[in-house]
């Protein structure tokens, strides 16, 4: 393995959102923060998702992961795009890293952005609401599922797409939509029959629920079970990426 | 050994057949020029060493090795300077080598050969300077520092000096021919024909996918493919009525001066000028230009016709 090869990549595409972290970091925070307040101010105290669980408190996992699958997801394709575009990619190309340390590079950068915006939403959040850590390695463990499986479909956005315009429609018509119907700001069980059903379908639910259990130690379904699509999402997504990578799609002629 | 080696290489782009069945090797140490026009082949023929292409079918090795096979081994002993002028406009100059050298494997080890590159290329007093606030020429020799930041022992240079100015290209060819001496294996694609004549010692043209023509640069030039050049005559009144002899070989004529091309072989410019006194011109003065490079690119690509 070219270790240091893969170190460098990694570290450069770290340095590449850390160069504007006001725009990487600190705006998806305030965002967030944001959604926290209006929504904690409208619903607490009316609802109540977990017994004993106030709904701000609720909210703050959910707002956390999503911030994370939506960061690791915007670094790895932006990332790609502006080089596929600006044409640079040429100089990561012509040098000897394989396939997977490129995938594993532009993911694992994917992780550090998305769980460093997710803690940026706890810090902050903690100042408002007491929040519970039942089951940390849990929490770990979504986080890194999460934002690796959102790193890897941002490679896969990255490369397929041609514009900013495609990965924008990638953004807003699949991930966006997906995250907010995962579960964030409601329990599914709150939801009817026929919703609940697609929300099953929906690997992000899965994610944030839990996500929400490493929190709180309740779930809407069994964290085995969410652990097991986590892993399987990750995977899917990976291989996809990786057989991208390694046939050369839109990337090598 | 050969630093590069082709054999039968093909490439189609979907109905377009890029690479018909490209042979060809260059030596250790040579200087090798690649010209063709454009769609010729030439930049699918550099990516496919890069590993930028696929090859459908054929041979690509660098120094023994296959490109694809190896291509850990085959991308650290090439550096290509691409066509486009292309960078990163997240980091500095001295970032982006470091990055670059880093790919390969080398760290901080490597620094010194860095300020060698940037003091060869002129640009120690840019090194923190943002790529995005470089001209064109500096970017362009930015490109090429990246591709020697790894000591490659061939270096593909796909046409370096496009659109740079008269005194950039001068000190560009200066520093591809230090590389040279230092003992770097060159192959050079271009567009300026004056600049394979300057700088190659064997040269290969392409056309449509086929290699059309490969030998030494003078050996094309003084070889049947260069077997035209150009009399130019000028005459003290223009010539109303010329020798019916001559028409066919006329090229220009404006005003009071003519150019003829004659075949080398069998044509006589004293003929030509005899011809000319005997008609009633009285000759002021004439000059003969051997082929150049320009004539034997333009001869050979003309005799495939697409």
């Amino acid at each position: 393995m070219n270790l240091l090869g893969f170190k460098t990549l990694f570290c450069k595409e770290v340095l590449r959102f850390w160069k504007v972290l006001l725009q990487t970091l600190v705006a998806p925070v305030i965002t967030v923060l944001l959604y926290f307040l209006i929504f904690s101010h409208v619903l607490e105290g009316r609802v109540e998702v977990f017994p004993g669980v106030g709904y701000s408190a609720f909210l703050v996992p959910g707002l956390m992961m999503m911030s994370v699958i939506q960061n690791a997801f915007a670094n790895s394709s932006s990332s790609l795009i502006q080089s596929k575009i600006t044409g640079n990619l040429i100089f990561i190309l012509v040098t000897p890293l394989s396939h997977f340390e490129l995938f594993l590079a532009f993911v694992a950068a994917a992780c550090v952005r998305g769980v460093l915006v997710g803690v940026g939403v706890w810090v902050v959040a903690v100042w408002f609401v007491p929040l519970s850590l039942v089951h940390p390695l849990y929490l770990l463990l979504f986080a890194v599922l999460g934002s690796a499986a959102l790193g890897a479909l941002g490679v896969i956005a990255g490369i397929w797409a041609d514009k900013f315009d495609q990965l924008a429609g990638f953004q807003n018509f699949i991930v966006l939509p997906l995250s907010f119907l995962s579960g964030v700001f409601y329990s599914i069980h709150s939801l009817p029959d026929f919703w609940q059903t697609l929300s099953h379908l929906n690997p992000f639910f899965y994610l944030i629920d839990g996500f929400r259990y490493g929190f709180f130690g309740v779930s809407d379904v069994s964290p085995l079970l969410s652990l097991a699509v986590a892993g399987a999402f990750l995977l899917l997504l990976s291989g996809i990426a990786y057989g991208m990578l390694k046939t050369g799609y839109k990337i090598r002629d | 050994m050969s630093a590069i080696v082709l054999d039968g290489l093909h490439k189609h782009y979907g109905p377009v057949h890029a690479l018909k069945g490209v042979s060809l090797a260059v030596e250790e140490g040579e200087f090798f020029g690649l010209l063709g026009p454009n769609g010729a082949g030439k930049s699918t023929l550099i990516n496919i060493l890069a590993g930028l292409t696929r090859r459908d079918t054929g041979r690509a090795l660098v120094l023994g090795h296959d490109v694809a096979r190896e291509y850990r081994v085959t991308r650290r002993l090439l550096g290509v300077v691409p066509q486009e002028l292309v960078f990163d406009p997240f980091f500095s100059v001295r970032e982006v080598l470091r990055i670059q050298a880093g790919y390969f494997g080398l760290g901080r080890e490597n620094d010194a050969w860095i300020d060698e590159l940037l003091e060869a290329l002129k640009l120690t007093d840019k090194a923190q300077a943002n790529l995005r606030t470089l001209s064109g020429g500096m970017k362009r020799r930015v490109m090429i520092a990246q591709a020697l930041v790894h000591k490659p022992r061939v270096v593909v240079l796909d046409e370096p000096t496009a659109g740079v100015d008269v005194e950039l290209r001068q000190s560009l060819w200066d520093f591809i021919r230090r590389l040279h001496r230092e003992g770097h294996t060159i192959v050079l694609t271009t567009h300026y024909l004056e600049e394979a004549e300057a700088l190659c010692g064997r040269i290969a043209i392409l056309n449509q996918g086929e290699l059309v023509a490969l030998d030494e640069k003078q050996a094309l030039l003084a070889h049947g493919i260069g077997r035209s050049r150009r009399l130019c005559v000028t005459t003290r009144a223009p010539v109303v009525a010329l020798p019916e002899a001559l028409k066919p070989r006329l090229r220009r004529q404006e005003g009071n001066r003519l150019e003829f091309e004659l075949v080398r072989e069998t044509d006589s410019a004293v003929a030509v000028l005899d011809a000319l006194r005997s008609h009633g011109a009285e000759v002021v003065d004439f000059a003969t230009e051997a082929a150049d490079l320009e004539d034997v690119f333009v001869e050979l690509t003309r005799r495939r016709p697409s």
